[in-house]
């Protein structure tokens, strides 16, 4: 698939030393929902900016749809859309003038029709002539989302789209930003909530302390670098593991009521086949199986851990 | 050159004018009137002409200047400041948008809104003073290139400021002062000799005298010196602008 972003070798150091990014390289495909995964402080912010034009890069170069941000800042921004991480919205500004305004921006002719579209869209109609600080926190992220979208982007970034937000606007936010992927826009978002990664995008990529870890589909992901476990549940407690299963790793757990398998996944012979062998054989007797799953959280945890 | 956004940044800033009409308009016209009323009527009539013209007349440019230079400053430095402070200048600055279009937007709008507050003053000093103005066209450049000289200094203000205090300071510290000892209420000439030489030094002192001498015909100062020292101080503002908006200071990191 065609990549409609590449960041190469992208560095940032502040003017207080604070390195934020460190060599990032990174190819974002079209039509692709991608989360950047990471701690508070992790460069994940900082990486958008310098993509839209607000924080200037120390060294490194992007491109957006194969214009430099930099020399061909103005093609690469009008492709852009970007919904801030704070609502940072003028309190006492109409939401349609608003809306229109940021359109006006990006040097396009005014749309009355189209701004009425993604208000209609965004549940925001209703509130085209309510002064921004009359609207609730969920409606004036909905307003960012808006003003992102005023100018037709191809490629949008969301920065912590669903923080501070409840879950049932959670749900609504995620499949306005489905839609819009099904609409031939780019998503970028950052996000520290796992669960939103998993749920919402086809690719993550891991950052941590200016460095980019790891970026994968979010299902390879999980099953590359995820643990499967098998528990086995008994019909009678054992009180230490028969020497036969040893070679196995396996931990008994529930008070000897069941024992726990890891095992790979990705490699060609698991060894529960074996292991339900020697268990039948040393007389062994089964009440349950199931197996489990580590999430894409735990696969985080260890990756930032490690870093 | 982005037109749409030029327009929108100039129609938005407008708009806050609107939403603000009380503190945009009728706060510098009840001000200005007031000192119409103190010092042109009612001082004013015990005081002798002065060039040639009576005291209420003599102080109209001058106060004229006061206004527009507090009105200019106070309209960008606001104008850019407020986006700061509340963080919603990232869609400013992640537009397509150029150095330029930026400054013609927040500054004409600026200068625009003060032009207009200075045509109300104008209007205004007409009901209280005997209004006389020799050379119109003069005064209308004068009165532009003023408006738009402290709108960029004030847009220069509001970049550099990373709080109201220091926004304020610079129109209320060093503006006003400027202003008052400028000779806007009084001739170079009834100053001590000391202080008349002192005054030569005041930047504002040719602006005012710029502005009397499009008024009455007679300053303290040549028009042409005046002139020069206003287009001099304009394109000083511009170099400053252009450097700070280049380096990304104020706004970018």
């Amino acid at each position: 698939m065609q990549n409609v972003v590449s960041i190469k070798k992208l560095s940032k150091i502040y003017d207080n030393d604070f390195q934020a990014l460190k060599n990032i390289t990174l190819d974002i495909k079209k039509n692709e929902i991608i989360a950047l995964l990471g701690p508070n402080g992790a460069g994940k912010t900082t990486m958008i900016s310098i993509i839209c034009g607000i924080v200037i890069p120390t060294s490194g170069s992007v491109t957006v749809d194969n214009f430099d941000i930099i020399k061909d800042y103005r093609r690469t921004r009008s492709l852009i859309g970007l919904v801030p991480q704070e609502l940072s919205l003028e309190q006492f500004e109409y939401v349609f003038n608003n809306v229109s305004y940021t359109r006006g921006l990006y040097g396009k002719a005014p749309n009355p029709s189209l701004i009425e579209k993604i208000l209609k869209d965004l549940s925001l109609w209703d509130k085209r002539n309510s002064r921004i600080n009359e609207l609730s926190g969920g409606m004036k992220r909905r307003v960012l989302i808006a003003k992102a979208l005023s100018h037709e982007p191809s490629v949008l970034f969301l920065d912590e789209p669903s923080a501070g937000v409840d879950v049932e606007l959670r749900q609504e936010m995620w499949q306005v930003i489905k839609d819009l992927r099904n609409s031939g826009v780019t998503i970028i978002l950052t996000t520290h909530y796992i669960e939103e990664a998993e749920a919402i995008a086809d690719r993550v990529a891991v950052i941590n302390k200016g460095e980019l870890l790891v970026v994968d589909n979010t299902s390879d992901l999980v099953k590359s670098m995820g643990q499967k476990t098998l528990v086995i549940e008994l019909q009678e407690a054992i009180q230490a593991l028969p020497s036969k299963l040893e070679r196995y790793n396996l931990t008994v757990l529930n008070n000897g009521l069941s024992i726990s398998y890891n095992y790979d996944l990705s490699s060609k012979q698991t060894g529960i086949t074996s292991l339900l062998q020697d268990m039948k054989e040393t007389g062994l007797k089964l009440k349950d199986l199931k197996t489990e799953q580590s999430s894409l959280e735990n696969i985080f945890v260890e990756l930032v851990r490690e870093n | 050159m982005n037109f749409y956004a030029i327009r929108a940044i100039y129609f938005h800033e407008m708009d806050r004018m609107r939403r603000t009409i009380g503190q945009s308009i009728l706060s510098p016209v009840i001000s200005t009137s007031l000192y119409f009323i103190v010092f042109g009527s009612v001082i004013g009539s015990m005081i002798p002409e002065l060039d040639g013209v009576s005291y209420g007349s003599f102080i109209v440019p001058g106060l004229l200047m006061l206004t527009l230079l507090t009105q200019s400053i106070s309209n960008s430095a606001f104008g850019i400041f407020f986006p700061k402070f509340t963080g919603s200048i990232y869609e400013v600055l992640a537009a397509p948008v150029s150095s330029l279009e930026i400054i013609i937007g927040f500054v004409g709008a600026s200068a625009t809104k003060s032009l207009i507050v200075g045509v109300i003053i104008l209007i205004t000093a007409s009901f209280f003073v005997e209004l006389k103005i020799q050379y119109p066209l003069l005064m209308l450049f004068l009165l532009i290139l003023t408006c738009l000289t402290f709108s960029l200094f004030g847009f220069l203000i509001g970049l550099l400021s990373n709080n109201f205090e220091q926004l304020q300071v610079v129109p209320l510290i060093i503006i006003t002062p400027l202003v008052f000892l400028g000779g806007s209420l009084y001739t170079i000439e009834m100053l001590p000799e000391f202080w008349q030489k002192v005054s030569y030094f005041n930047p504002v002192v040719y602006l005012i005298n710029g502005m009397r001498w499009s008024f009455y015909g007679a300053s303290d100062i040549n028009i042409f010196i005046s002139i020069v020292s206003l287009v001099g101080f304009l394109i000083a503002c511009i170099v400053g602008v252009a450097i700070v908006i280049s380096k990304g200071y104020g706004t970018k990191t």
